[in-house]
């Protein structure tokens, strides 16, 4: 597993792997804004959180076609399937996903405070942020493998993903934003809203894998 | 160890392509599974590993320890049309993650690739190699874990004479070894002994 986790990671960050185009595609869109809404700096300030996480979960769901697409197209992905009775398959799932978030997610939530400064959000709201999108983020790179492995024998499935993916992850972009609010509106507490996205993200960690699993079993033809 | 398969039937796009087959193969046996184009060769072989489902009737190892080879998928080696290499990775890396991962380690890296005629280009990435390298490149991921049946399709395309002759002393010694060879192939392959299997195809 070791060894499945360090191709993956290693695919992803060399050229062509995509993990430089999610996070240029983060920077374009977050740079824009500003321009977009204009010089209203408390307007930015307010935005902020939200802005960051709309941009983190559709930097995120650029990369996740290519999840197992490339498995399968160099015929990785049957021997992945064949060797299930010594890793299980929702296992080899589960960390093909924490490879692609390491790759491609984990570079956008280390920029996430930087771009923070773009919108002029306060340094509590900077690292609730942060660390909300730290938490929530590998929620979408699980959920999304259930949409990749359902796309997996498509040609170009890749807004199919997206598509697919985008209503489940709509949950997590909720809690992920309100406790990022919550962390600078001063009634309202952080923590609920920060554990329910905790949760999100360890019930889909179990759900994605699994149900990518099977698809991916019944895609093999 | 025997592999046994029993009236076995295999669709493809819901359509029936070869149906009734049977065979037993013991240590060292070989089977050629031959046939004109849709004959269903590679859907034979992918049914014996299990990546498809049969139709009908069911395959099934016989004399062997559950704890070793719980299923006959876990038993193959499967080298199919495509390589199973990124072409992003160097040759060693690809092949290493494949030991690595298949696990029961049986010849180091580099002396599977010398092996196979390859030694030396283990920094090369996959994608600069030409065709017959990556197919003998995937011979070598045979050569690197170990298993006792191997689930061959079209194994010797695009390989030159030289690496054929190669092919068929390391087929051989796999079979000394007390291992399973079936191939499916147009191309003779020097499997002395082989029990021939004709799927009837189509027409």
């Amino acid at each position: 597993m070791g060894a499945l986790f360090r191709r993956d990671l290693v695919l992803g960050l060399r050229a062509g792997g995509g993990a430089l185009t999610g996070l240029l595609f983060f920077l374009a869109v977050i740079a824009t804004i500003p321009f977009g809404v204009g010089p209203d700096l408390g307007l930015l300030a307010r935005i902020g959180p939200a802005i960051l996480w709309i941009g983190a979960l559709l930097a995120g769901l650029l990369g996740l076609d290519r999840l197992f697409q490339a498995d399968r197209d160099d015929g990785s992905l049957d021997l992945l399937i064949l060797a299930e009775a010594r890793h299980l398959l929702p296992l080899t799932v589960f960390v093909k996903c924490l490879a692609h978030w390491t790759a491609s997610v984990l570079p956008l939530v280390i920029a996430s405070p930087l771009l923070g400064l773009f919108m002029n959000m306060s340094p509590p709201s900077i690292v609730a942020t942060a660390l909300t999108l730290l938490v929530g983020t590998p929620a979408i790179a699980f959920i999304g493998a259930a949409g990749a492995a359902v796309a997996v024998a498509l040609p170009r499935g890749g807004v199919l993903v997206s598509v697919l993916v985008l209503p489940l992850a709509i949950p997590v972009l909720i809690f992920g934003v309100s406790a990022s609010y919550a962390a600078t509106a001063d009634p309202d507490p952080f923590l609920p809203p920060f554990l329910i996205l905790a949760a999100l993200t360890l019930f889909l960690g179990v759900v994605g894998p699994v149900a990518a699993a099977l698809a991916l079993r019944f895609a093999a033809d | 160890m025997r592999l046994h398969a029993e009236n076995l039937s295999g669709e493809r796009g819901g359509s029936a392509v070869f149906s009734g087959v049977g065979f037993s193969l013991g240590a060292g046996d070989a089977l050629l599974v031959t046939g004109p184009n849709g004959a269903g060769k590679s859907t034979l072989l992918r049914v014996v590993a299990g990546l498809l489902p049969a139709a009908e009737g069911r395959v099934g190892l016989e004399g062997e320890d559950p704890e070793t080879w719980p299923s006959v998928g876990a038993a193959c080696h499967y080298l199919g049309h495509l390589n199973a290499l990124q072409p992003a990775l160097g040759l060693a890396e690809n092949l290493l993650f494949w030991q690595r991962f298949l696990g029961a380690s049986l010849l180091e890296v580099d002396a599977a690739l010398a092996a196979v005629g390859l030694a030396g280009l283990g920094h090369l990435p996959c994608g600069a190699l030409s065709t017959g390298q990556r197919r003998r490149a995937a011979i070598a991921r045979l050569l690197v874990s170990r298993r006792p049946i191997w689930l061959l399709d079209e194994p010797t395309a695009g390989l030159d004479r030289a690496a054929e002759t190669r092919f068929d002393a390391i087929l051989a010694r796999h079979r000394d070894d007390g291992g399973i060879v079936l191939a499916a192939t147009h191309a003779p392959l020097g499997l002395a002994g082989a029990v021939e299997l004709a799927l009837p195809g189509a027409g």
